[in-house]
């Protein structure tokens, strides 16, 4: 692998129980290059995303990760038991639990200060005291983001980072996602259904309805002519998803 | 005298068995296992009732039990298609039922039966203790080294495994030492109550705990306070032991109800 190559997958197809999910998915993910991946329910994406970090194994196909590779994840959702007493600042720190073990010689970052700058910048710090399983649904998802963030990744991993958040929010939250992505060099791989809010910044986008639809930069895909024609210049969000069915339509036959 | 040292047995079986219990008690709390927990303590009964009839050592034959238990339930959750809660009913059912009836088909043994189900402190040896101490060692060692990571783990094992927990080994690493302290502490309390064991000190300790730390703390306070109680209305009002200490635990739990959560 060299040295930019964070994630290789090779030739991923996968089962549930022999409902077939995903079929012959290559993927690479690069330092420094923000991924988004969209595609309608049911597509595959949280399971392909499973499959980069490892939590899944593939029916077939192999995934490779870079020598000690850092990840900060972001799960689509997460249930925590209202016995297990927690406050939300004790989540994060839990999440910088392994972080010192692995980055021993790079400390400084990790520290609880980098914490609070983090759960200022969400507009979280008022919920730091409060019990964890009594948050709301759109600060669950702000404290998930903090969790992966402080973990000053190389990679960071989001499951569908804004849903349940507030319009306000959703750019701000795209906004530091981008800046954190370049503040820290990392590479960002993020499921989204909004792609306008995050095309500006995207370098890949993959649609993905059980095999990849297409994928390529933003700009190669503008100058693709079905893409023109399915979504104009202003990239309405409705027109996302018409591309979305017309072209996996000839997806499913492939499969079939 | 004679008495006096089975008491003093006694009550170190006692609070060690409870002591034992503590940690993975919350555990088994957290992460909603008290099911599990039971099915591993009726695999027990069966474990005894193989190891009586091959004439093995019963510690191990009970551990070895509860393993193919577990790896049962694994390829159960595959392949056949029901709720957790109901394979583990059948399992548990399953290995108490099998276990009784291996049990009888040893012949003299009836009056025993009793006493492994609802326990009999005096049968305690000082070899138990042994056991208990050296279980007690591994315990302190696994919990510290592995706290944090298992507090991941509870809170998501997705997200624990991606920061780099090794979630499968840990998991199996608990459910052998639960099989270990179900298989000593069960001569105290017996394979019916030794759930309560787990479950009754955490729950009690959640009502006054603000950490997780805390938590284990208040159930090992617990814990320790059902079995003084419990020993000490089994020695003076001559009740049995296991159920009295279970009723101590009990009472905490209803006290504390009382009281407002933190
Ligand atoms: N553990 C599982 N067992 C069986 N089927 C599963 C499992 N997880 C996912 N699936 C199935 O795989 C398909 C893809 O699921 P996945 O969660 O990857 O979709 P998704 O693209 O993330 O959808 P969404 O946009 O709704 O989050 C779905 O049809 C789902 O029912
Ligand atoms: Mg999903």
């Amino acid at each position: 692998m060299n040295e930019t190559l964070l994630i290789n997958a090779e030739n991923i197809s996968h089962q549930f129980a022999n409902k077939p999910v995903l079929q012959d998915i290559n993927l690479q993910l690069h330092r420094n290059q923000i991924t988004t991946l969209i595609g309608p329910n049911g597509a595959g994406k949280s399971t392909l995303i499973k499959i980069l970090l490892k939590i899944l194994t593939p029916t077939q196909g192999r995934v490779a990760h870079h020598h000690n590779l850092m990840i900060g994840f972001m799960p689509q959702k997460i249930h925590i038991d209202p016995t297990l007493p927690l406050t939300a600042k004790r989540f994060l720190q839990l999440g910088l639990n392994n972080v010192q073990k692995r980055n021993a010689q790079k400390p400084g970052n990790y520290h609880s200060t980098g914490l609070e700058g983090m759960a200022e910048e969400l507009g979280i710090r008022a919920l730091l005291n409060q019990p964890i399983q009594g948050l709301s649904g759109g600060e669950m998802q702000k404290v998930l983001l903090a969790r992966a963030l402080i973990r000053n990744p190389d990679l960071l991993v989001l499951d569908e980072p804004v849903q349940g958040i507030d319009l306000q929010s959703q750019s701000q939250i795209y906004q530091l996602i981008h800046s954190q992505q370049q503040k820290r060099q990392c590479a960002v791989l993020m499921i989204s259904h909004d792609l306008h809010l995050v095309m500006k910044h995207t370098d890949q986008v993959i649609c993905l309805n059980q095999h990849i639809c297409c994928s390529g930069t933003v700009q190669s895909l503008r100058d693709h002519p079905s893409f023109i024609a399915q979504f104009g210049q202003t990239l309405p969000e409705h027109a996302l998803y018409q591309h979305q069915h017309t072209h996996c339509q000839h997806g499913d036959a492939h499969g079939d | 005298m004679a008495i006096d040292h089975f008491m003093l047995l006694a009550l170190a079986g006692g609070l060690l068995a409870a002591w034992l219990a503590a940690p993975l008690g919350v555990f088994v709390v957290w992460q909603r296992q008290a099911y599990f927990g039971e099915t591993l303590a009726h695999s027990a009964l069966l474990g005894i009732g193989l190891g009586l009839m091959l004439q093995l050592n019963l510690t191990l034959a009970i551990v070895i039990t509860s393993f193919l238990i577990v790896f049962g339930l694994h390829s159960l959750r595959r392949n056949a298609q029901l709720a957790s809660d109901t394979l583990l009913g059948i399992l548990a059912h399953g290995a108490l039922a099998t276990g009784l009836v291996v049990l009888s088909l040893q012949g003299n043994i009836q009056l025993d039966i009793l006493g492994y189900l609802f326990g009999d402190i005096l049968s305690i040896h000082p070899s138990d203790l042994i056991w208990m101490l050296v279980i007690g060692l591994l315990l302190i060692g696994f919990f510290s080294r592995h706290w944090h990571d298992l507090l991941n783990l509870t809170l998501n094992s997705e997200l624990a495994q991606v920061e780099g927990v090794d979630v499968k080994r840990l998991q199996l690493q608990m459910a052998l030492l639960l099989a270990l302290v179900i298989a000593v502490a069960m001569k105290i309390v017996g394979v019916l109550l030794i759930t309560s064991l787990l479950i009754l000190p955490a729950a009690s300790a959640r009502r006054l705990a603000r950490t997780p730390e805390q938590m284990l703390g208040y159930s090992f306070i617990l814990a320790t306070i059902s079995v003084l109680i419990g020993l000490t209305l089994s020695y003076y009002a001559d009740l049995p032991s296991g159920p009295a200490i279970v009723v101590s635990a009990l009472g905490l739990f209803l006290l504390l109800l009382f009281k407002k959560q933190t």
